[in-house]
Parts: structure tokens; sequence; C-alpha cells
């Protein structure tokens, strides 16, 4: 995965509420067996809407996206992150977003940045003129007006986004800390211990 | 620490933590894989790319079924039939293919067990009180009714999990929804359920594990719970969990994936003590009183925009919210409804009777029961039952429920998630109503242009009979 550091540019300022992934990436694209060109179906139905914000040429490979509350609701469809990836999008800001949506984003090297509301309404202002910039290191969120946002992040995954860790390789190290949890589950719980092999 | 009182969630989360790293997040050993074919093709070919195998392919099952038509699967000769969409057919494909190259059980699209995940899971005892259970599908929730901790994962944690056993989370707050009283006669989990979510939200449950309790969830069969905790997530709660009991032990007993013999007794005595503590304190609470519960509707695009079926289509001024009232406006013009039109005059051309929320036995009693010697009304133009598997579709067939259903006009089908999310051939057309007992009723989400309204299954049957959303208990005896 690609290491995040400063994310800067365009935003695209979508700022509806409860986004879910169904519009985020409709499912008749979820055919593929390919994590690419899923950008081609990103948003369809907005699309479909006259002087939609992702038609507009000033916001083409806008690197950041702003949206209202509960970002990411619905289905669990990984595609969400990857059509988001696909369209140029590395961040998306927004007052909250869906868990699942939200640790997607993070495994595909999206910055998911939760600020206020009021800081969101202010970006979505920001956002038709100017670019924003997003700095994973100092957790701030910076416009050409001199507005400064710092946001929260969990620090590992703050870690894995500036590392450009590998978390399934991670885990793997553990392996021996894992197979002490699976001796210990086969002598005290064995009935989830033989999965399939019961029949 | 082990006298600390302690909720259900925090017993199961505490029993599978391989360890916890210093930043709070821990490694949580995970019990049972379910895998299907759209949300893991990445994941084995990311496998694939770096040499790497599945640590357990024993605690993992694979079944194919979003793609799958509902038409016949064999042809007269018993051969498979074709798959017709050539992007479908790939990726049924390939999980056929990656299943038995990393050692997979795989249940497939003509065998007498196939169906839904979250229906298979529980029917063949894969599914287990007490169990950490994942899948790359929201609505894994499902598995919460027979009190496992379950959840939807995307793909790249299906590799994770594909790999290591295990997932790193960090532990979520926990939301209690009591229901006091008693349900009303005609009113069932699935109204249950859309009432929680128009009182909690879409998002009233983000961060949280919900666990149901109270007097109904005790009485309710373990296919309700698994109805109930199937939508936790239309609530925003990654997983729902109702405790188990004697009636989830009795539903498991002799299944094929379940422990037998002295384990399954070990076992019971061990789910016995998966109950909440008196005195654990959960981060937030809910009280719903049952008497409040009406058969229920969805009038708009999100699942918690639901009225009682007696009620009318709100109008966007009625809410407090501006934002909300902006998407009530976006919704009504999507569904093409005008505020304060009653719910019980809004007609509907397409039933659907299926998905992981209301595809199982006791969803499809519920509907024959009310289309036993009656017929669908002409306007209703589609109407499609779905069995949840194969299993379910015998055992229908065994009642004589298969009957009922093509007598009254409507479509016997096989099983799949079908016309739930449309990634089949079964669409609803644009522009078209569909009484649906399904989980979603999301701008498109059964077809283009498609305009869904949530419904039980008894609910949807008695809109095929007047072909307009009805209250089933006016068709009552």
């Amino acid at each position: 995965m690609e290491p995040v550091s400063t994310i800067e540019g365009r935003a695209i300022p979508f700022g509806r509420k409860n986004v879910d992934t169904d519009v985020i990436i409709p499912a008749r694209w979820l055919k593929t067996i390919s994590r690419e060109g899923l950008g081609r179906g990103a948003f369809e139905t907005v699309r479909a809407e006259p002087g939609n914000v992702f038609d507009d040429p000033a916001n083409a490979g806008a690197p950041i996206l702003v949206a209202g509350d509960n970002f990411g609701c619905g289905s669990s469809r990984e595609h969400a992150a990857w059509a988001l990836l696909d369209m140029g999008v590395k961040a998306v800001i927004a007052p909250s977003f869906s868990d699942i949506f939200s640790g997607n984003a993070f495994k595909n090297g999206i910055l998911t940045v939760v600020l206020p509301q009021e800081q969101v309404d202010r970006l979505m202002e920001v956002a038709r003129e100017q670019p924003i910039t997003i700095d994973l290191e100092t957790q701030t969120v910076t416009t050409p007006f001199q507005d400064r946002f710092p946001f929260e992040i969990d620090p590992f995954r703050k870690h894995c986004l500036a590392e450009g860790l590998d978390e399934v390789g991670l885990t793997m190290a553990r392996g021996d800390a894992i197979a002490a949890y699976e001796a210990r589950q086969s002598q005290a719980m064995a009935w989830y211990a033989q999965g399939t092999q019961a029949a | 620490m082990a006298s600390r009182p302690r909720t259900l969630y925090e017993k199961i989360w505490d029993a599978h933590v391989v360890e916890t790293r210093d930043d709070g997040t821990s490694l949580i050993y995970i019990d049972r894989h379910l895998v299907h074919e759209v949300t893991s093709p990445q994941a084995f070919e990311a496998l694939r790319m770096a040499g790497r195998t599945v640590r357990r392919p024993d605690l993992t099952l694979a079944v194919p079924d979003h793609n799958l038509p509902t038409t016949a699967r064999l042809d007269a000769a018993g051969q498979p039939l074709p798959i017709a969409d050539p992007e479908s057919a790939q990726q049924l494909a390939a999980l056929e293919r990656n299943a038995p190259e990393f050692g997979i059980r795989y249940i497939g699209a003509t065998d007498a067990a196939q169906g839904i995940v979250h229906v298979v899971g529980p029917e063949q005892g894969f599914s287990l009180p007490g169990a950490t259970i994942v899948c790359g599908d929201s609505h894994t929730a499902a598995h919460g009714g027979i009190g496992a901790l379950a959840f939807g994962i995307g793909t790249s944690e299906v590799e994770h999990v594909l790999a290591t056993q295990t997932l790193l989370l960090k532990r979520s707050k926990t939301l209690e929804i009591r229901v006091e009283g008693e349900l009303a006669p005609g009113v069932t989990a699935k109204d249950l359920i859309l009432h929680i979510i128009g009182v909690i939200g879409t998002a009233g449950g983000t961060g949280h594990v919900i666990e149901f309790r109270g007097p109904v969830f005790e009485a309710m069969s373990v296919e309700s719970r698994l109805t109930v905790c199937n939508m936790a997530i239309e609530g925003g709660a990654r997983s729902g969990l109702v405790a188990p009991d004697e009636t989830t032990f009795a539903y498991l007993k002799g299944r094929p994936f379940a422990p037998q013999g002295a384990l399954w007794d070990e076992a019971v005595e061990y789910w016995r003590s998966l109950r909440t503590d008196e005195g654990a304190v959960f981060d937030k609470s809910v009280v719903i009183d049952a008497a409040d519960v009406q058969p229920t509707v969805t009038w708009g695009t999100s699942p918690e925009d639901v009225v009682a079926i007696g009620g009318t289509v709100p109008a966007p001024e009625s809410f407090a919210d501006p934002s909300k009232q902006d998407a009530a406006r976006k919704s009504l013009d999507y569904m093409g409804l005008a505020p304060g039109t009653p719910m019980r005059e809004v007609e509907v051309q397409n039933i659907f009777i299926g998905s992981c929320t209301n595809s199982r036995i006791e969803d499809l009693r519920a509907a024959a029961d009310v289309l036993r010697g009656r017929h669908k009304a002409d306007n209703v133009k589609w109407a499609i039952v779905v069995p949840g598997s194969g299993l379910v579709k015998a055992q229908a067939e065994a009642e004589g429920l298969d009957k009922v259903f093509i007598d009254a006009g409507l479509e016997w089908r096989e099983p799949g998630c079908s016309a739930c999310l449309g990634m089949n051939p079964d669409k609803v057309p644009a522009g078209e109503r569909c009484a649906s007992t399904s989980n979603r009723n999301f701008v498109g989400r059964q077809g283009p242009g498609a305009r869904t309204h949530l419904v039980s299954p008894a609910m949807a049957a008695a809109a095929a009979v007047t072909g307009r959303l009805t209250d089933v208990r006016e068709l009552a005896g």
C-alpha cells in the first residue's frame, strides 16, 4: 500500500448525509473479480442528476470528498472504497462514518477524517473555489484562508497509513500467539475448533 | 476482574482475545467464516499473489448466493444450466475454483443445502452460540439471533481472516434495546425491527453492538431472532445479539456441523453462561413498548423511514432536522409519493418474499397462511417467493406451501439473494413499486428506479392479495 502523508487538492463538495454504499457503487458493478475500474460506476445515480458535483470539470481528479453524517452506511462492499480510489479520491471528510466503511477505507489507504458539522460546512464553502490540504502527520485540515481544523485518528491506523503497512503480513507475524490461542480453545471449547470437520 | 458483571458481548469478546496491544486494539479469534462469491474473489487473488494459504479452511464455509438465478438450475437431463450473465458466471466460477484450491468446504449451486449464507450457517449448525462469525456481507449480523457475535467485513478483512483466522478490532460500545410487554397479534419480528430502526435511526447503533433484551425476544423463535438481528446493521450496529437459551439449543441440536454427544452437553453448559450479568452496564439503553408496534412499512429510501400501516406518508416539513427534510423530499420524489397519502392506498405491482431477513420456513408459512385460498390482485404483475435455502424449499414443499403460492398466482423459485439486491436477473422495473420482505429500500437497490416498501412476509402476502399495501389484520379469518 502507498504510504499516506499529505493530501492536497480540490475537494468535491458533496455534503449529503447517510450516503449508503449502494449510492457509492450500485450492486450491478459488484460482479467484477478485480479491484480496478469501479470509478466508472461510482455515484452513478447521483451522476444522473443534472449539475451534479461529480461531473463538474473543476472537480475532475479531486483527491478529497466532503460528505455529511453517516457516510458509507449499508452494505459491507469494499467496492465502495475501490470505486473511490479509482476516481482518485484519497480522503473523505465527514462528521461521521459507518464502521464498516471506515475500516474498508483505511485498509485501502483512504483517510477518513471526522470533523464537526460546522467545520465540514466551512470546508464545503471553501471547496467550491479553493483546494484543501490534509496532513496526516500533524492531523490537520487546512485551507488557503487560514482555516486550521485538527482531527483525531486511531494511532495504529495512523501508523499503518503513514508507513503503508500490510496488515495481513503484520498479523501473520503473530502466528505463535494465534497458535497458542487455538491450543487453549481446542482444550477448553473444543466445539468451536471442529468446524466443517464435524460432518 | 472476573467478578465484574459483564454484558453478553463482553463475555464473547473476552473469550476470543488472542492478545491486546498497547493502543487498546485486540487481535480477535474468528471461529466461523462464511464466504460467498461477491466479496471473496479479490481476497483469494491477494492470497495467491502473496503465496499465502488459508489458516483454517475447516472453519470456513463457501456458498454462492448473490448472483445465482432463481430459475431452474438443472436441465431435463439433470445437467447444470449455464448462467446467462457472463459477469455473474465469472464470479460464480471463481468461487467454485477458489474453494477447492484453498481446501474450503463448498456447498455448490445445485447442492440440496445451497442457500443464502445467513440462512445456511444456522441451518447447518455451522453458526454456534458464543462464536465469533464473520462474512463479507453486512447482514452477517443475522447470526446474532443464535447468540453469536457476528458481523460483516470488507474484502481486505476477508483476506485477513482467511490468512490468519483473526481480525484486529477495537471493543465496541454496547447498546441495550429492551422491549417491554407483548407484541399484538399480527405484529411480527420484522415489524418490530423496522419500528426499532425508526426509533434509533440508521446511525443510532454506530460504534455499538446491540443486545436485544426482554420478554418479546425470549418468547421468539430462533428464526424471528435471526430476522431481528439481521437488520441490526440497518440501525448502524455491526452486530445484534439475543442471548442463547433453551429455544436456541433445541433449534441447533442434531444439525450437521453442530457438536454431538458429550461435546454437545459441554457446549450447552457453557452457552447457558452466555447471558448479561445482573448489574452489567450498557453504554446506552433504549426501551420500547411492544404495544406501540403496529404492522410497519417504509415510505422512503432509508430503513429508518418507517410508518405504521394505518399511517400516512409524512410531510418533509414534519422533520425537525433540515437535512432530514431535504432527504425526505428527495425520497418522496424518488418514491413518487405525496405527503398525506394513506399508506393503505399505495398500489404495488411487485411482490418479493425472500432474502436473508425473511426466507426461512416460518416466514414462508406466515405468507402462505395469508395466501391460502386467495389469489393475487390483477395489478400485481410479478410476485416471487424465493426460499432461503434448498432445505427450506424442500420443507416448504413437504408442507404443500409451494402449491399455496402457485395457486395464488405467485412464482416459486430456487434459493438465493434474488431481488433483495438484484445482482441476479430478479429485478423490479424502474418506476414500479415492490412490497418486499428484504432489508434495504435504498435508491436503486432492487433495480434502477425501483421503489421498495419493506414489509413482513405476512404483509407482503396481504399486499399481493389486494394489490396495495394492506394491514394484514384486515384479511384475517
